[in-house]
């Protein structure tokens, strides 16, 4: 604070301000970050806030519950890397946050999360819709705070979308008790953050970069291992210069899909669990792996112990944590993907590397991703690659989480970051609706499709009517097999067929669409599918078609649990269908 | 393998419990974990003994670095530092067994801070080991209560590492 008498002071406050509410102090630091855009669900604790964003220069959208709300908060900063912000009221509205909040946490999504908290004086004394925000979520955001002190208001907002959108992004929460927003203060004026506990590591080290360029040029079998961190770092250009340059395979992770044009000869498209068999042994066999933005997660890696036996790892990341986390690594480099890009750019030499070249265009010939095409059941393959031709692989993909997802990220090609938009690391069944409406929030004119399974499509279902309320166009293929498909994948695969509480009876989902407001569309034979992605394409209002796929198809191929990355089930049954 | 960790975070409400927390659920081993204030109000200083490996002890400090009131961190492993312990200890001792337990204070150089009936409440200070020794010693004559603060540690002047003589 300076000190009004003192002479030559240029901040202002000779002629004091006039002093603002808590509540108005939140609305000018949202429209002074830059938010133009919010999500979030009234409550009593609220009504101070909502009072001032009455009239309030931001699009608000309130979904219809606050998980909904805050997976389309998710959405939108994965759909544009601007910082989603949502708020809901305290107790019951702050639980509900939950599920998103640790969606967003551990896929590094820049969120600030506002709660209401009841009055300062009742903390702690069990009032009503009361519960310990701060507590609950700790863990599962990057930061969180109470704001006890209306003085600190501002300064702590401001520290809350510098956290949540810099180094490793992520969801951060205030706090705020209703007495705080009612509560008067002077406003501060915007300067520099400066956090003695927070750190950013952006340049790469020097020699580490080097050491890295030399590997890179020394090796004969080298693979390029991309993860979600490149989109968040927009290095997508970057990363690709880099392949080309250095000539590289590059195989991504679910959530690097979309960073490397997967129709270029070098894709290896997606490696893990349910990767291309193409990918997974390239990883196996390689000489050199260089991760760039990826966490080396179990669902990629497989059984640890003989995760790319001979390979030397290099290890790209901004986030210290991660790096040796899971694999040991030879060549670690702290900072962010788009500046260590940049350097390496410099550093590295083309080399032809046929020979491996040749090796991975027999797997390529030999495994690719397929499916029973001449099959008279819907195969959900066979709609994504639909899909895929009809959209020219050019639609914002979303979806919820299981069979449906894996389909999605084999069978539709992605070309261009921030297309591709699921929860990877949660696995958050019920986020495919929300985040839809989320995405088509942020970009107005994209052709933003969700695709859905049954069952995550009925967690969260009901978003439909935020879609109509807010006449967005998204469009939801449901792959309908009318099981928990994942689940009972697994099931059928290791538990002797006990399809064990893994079936829900389904309501008429076109019907159900229709109610909301929405256009709802069956389809049960395989010759209407092209139709009825040529109509869903065609309509404006949000639009649910449900296909009636083949109830007991598998995703394959597949690393079973606890198994090397190249021992994969399935892979005679993709050759015989090839 | 214990570990001494020596962490400077902000002195805010919730940070304690962040830090706990974070060993929970990465399931980290904490032997003892002190928390004081530092002669900077704004700050605390944590000691924290973790037992683990050295990948174990690489990823506590990691992920303790990431949590942002946490504003520093120091690694005392390998490194020559003062660790010490207090410990407060109330032990049985009725008038005729009394002169052997004073002795015992004394040879540790520890001190009567109260005295009951039957019992002596001493004060000790100094290593684990050392501690560890005198409740041994102690509890031949019945033990009543014990209490302890857990590691405090400072980083030696002018020396960093060990020797391995040493």
């Amino acid at each position: 604070m300076c000190n009004p008498s003192e002479k030559g002071c240029s901040c202002g406050s000779e002629q004091k301000a006039p002093l603002k509410t808590g509540a108005e102090i939140i609305v000018d630091t949202l429209i002074e970050q830059g938010v133009d855009t919010m999500f979030g669900y009234l409550g009593g604790v609220l009504l101070p806030l909502f009072d001032k964003l009455y009239d309030a220069p931001i699009n608000f959208i309130i979904p219809r519950h606050e998980q909904g709300g805050c997976h389309m908060a998710d959405a939108y900063a994965r759909a544009t890397g601007k910082t989603g912000v949502i708020v809901v009221t305290s107790g019951p509205g702050a639980c509900n946050l939950i599920t998103g909040l640790a969606t967003a946490m551990m896929d590094s999504v820049p969120i600030v999360a506002i709660t209401g908290q009841v009055r300062t004086e009742l903390i702690g004394n069990d009032a009503f819709q009361e519960a310990d925000t701060t507590g609950i979520t700790r863990p599962i955001t990057k930061h969180n705070v109470i704001v006890k002190d209306v003085n600190d208001l501002q300064q702590i907002l401001r520290e809350a979308f510098y956290i949540a959108n810099t180094g490793r992004p992520g969801p951060v929460l205030v706090d705020i008790p209703v007495d705080i927003a009612i509560a008067k203060t002077e406003p501060k004026p915007l300067k520099e953050i400066s956090m003695p506990g927070y750190k950013l590591l952006n340049k790469g080290h020097a020699r580490q970069v080097q050491m890295a360029a030399k590997a890179i040029n020394k090796s004969q079998k080298p693979v390029l291992y991309v993860g979600g961190g490149v989109i968040i770092a927009g290095a997508s250009e970057e990363l690709t210069t880099f392949a080309e340059k250095a000539n590289l395979p590059v195989t991504m992770t679910l959530m690097g899909l979309g960073s490397y044009d997967q129709s270029k000869p070098q894709s290896l498209d997606m490696l893990g669990m349910h990767g291309s068999a193409y990918a997974n042994y390239a990883v196996q066999n390689c000489d050199l792996l260089i991760a760039v933005g990826a966490r080396f997660e179990d669902r990629v890696t497989g059984k640890l112990k003989t995760f790319a036996p001979n390979a030397k790892i290099i290890h790209i990341d901004i986030d210290p944590a991660s790096i040796s986390k899971n694999v040991h690594v030879d060549v670690p480099v702290v900072g962010d993907a788009k500046e260590i890009l940049k350097e390496l750019i410099e550093a590295v030499e083309y080399n032809g590397r046929q020979e491996w070249f040749d090796q991975i265009a027999k797997w390529k010939a030999k495994h690719p991703f397929s499916y029973d095409t001449k099959a008279d059941t819907i195969k959900p393959q066979y709609v994504i690659e639909q899909l895929d031709k009809a959209t020219k692989g050019d639609a914002v993909i979303v979806t919820g989480v299981g069979q449906h997802q894996m389909w999605a990220a084999q069978f539709y090609k992605y070309n261009k970051p921030r297309h591709f938009i699921t929860s990877g690391g949660l696995g958050t069944m019920g986020f495919g609706v929300p985040a839809a409406v989320g995405a088509q929030i942020a970009r107005p004119d994209a052709l933003v499709i969700d695709i859905d399974g049954d069952s995550s499509f009925n967690m969260t279902m009901n978003e439909i009517c935020t879609a109509v309320q807010y006449k967005l166009p998204i469009k939801i293929c449901i792959l309908n097999n009318g099981y928990m498909g994942m689940v009972r994948q697994w099931q059928e695969l290791f538990y002797g067929k006990r399809y064990s509480k893994s079936s829900l009876v389904n309501p008429d989902f076109a019907q159900v669409a229709r109610a909301f407001g929405a256009v709802g569309i069956t389809v049960d034979k395989k010759d209407e599918v092209p139709a009825a992605i040529k109509q869903m394409l065609k309509e404006t209002k949000p639009c649910v078609v449900d296909f009636r796929i083949d109830r007991e198809e598998n995703v394959w191929p597949m690393v079973a649990a606890g198994k090397s990355l190249d021992e994969m089930d399935g892979l005679e049954i993709c050759e015989s269908m090839a | 393998m214990k570990h001494i960790i020596s962490a400077l975070v902000s002195n805010k409400p919730g940070v304690l419990a962040h830090v706990s927390g974070m060993f929970a659920a990465r399931a980290f081993n904490i032997d003892s974990l002190v928390v004081g204030r530092t002669d900077d109000p704004g700050f605390s200083r944590m000691t924290i003994v973790v037992i683990g490996g050295d990948k174990v002890l690489e990823q506590v400090r990691k992920q303790l670095a990431k949590i942002i009131d946490v504003v520093k961190i120091q690694d005392f492993s390998g490194k020559a530092v003062v660790a010490r312990d207090l410990m407060l200890i109330s032990v049985c001792a009725t008038p005729e067994k009394r002169p052997e337990v004073l002795a015992l204070v004394e040879m540790f150089r520890a001190k009567v801070v109260d005295i009951g009936q039957k019992f002596l409440m001493v004060e000790i200070s100094g290593t684990e080991e050392k501690l560890e020794a005198f409740v041994d010693s102690c509890r031949p004559y019945g033990l009543k209560n014990v209490t302890r603060t857990g590691t405090v540690a400072m980083a030696k002047f002018g020396k960093t590492e060990i020797k391995d003589n040493q």
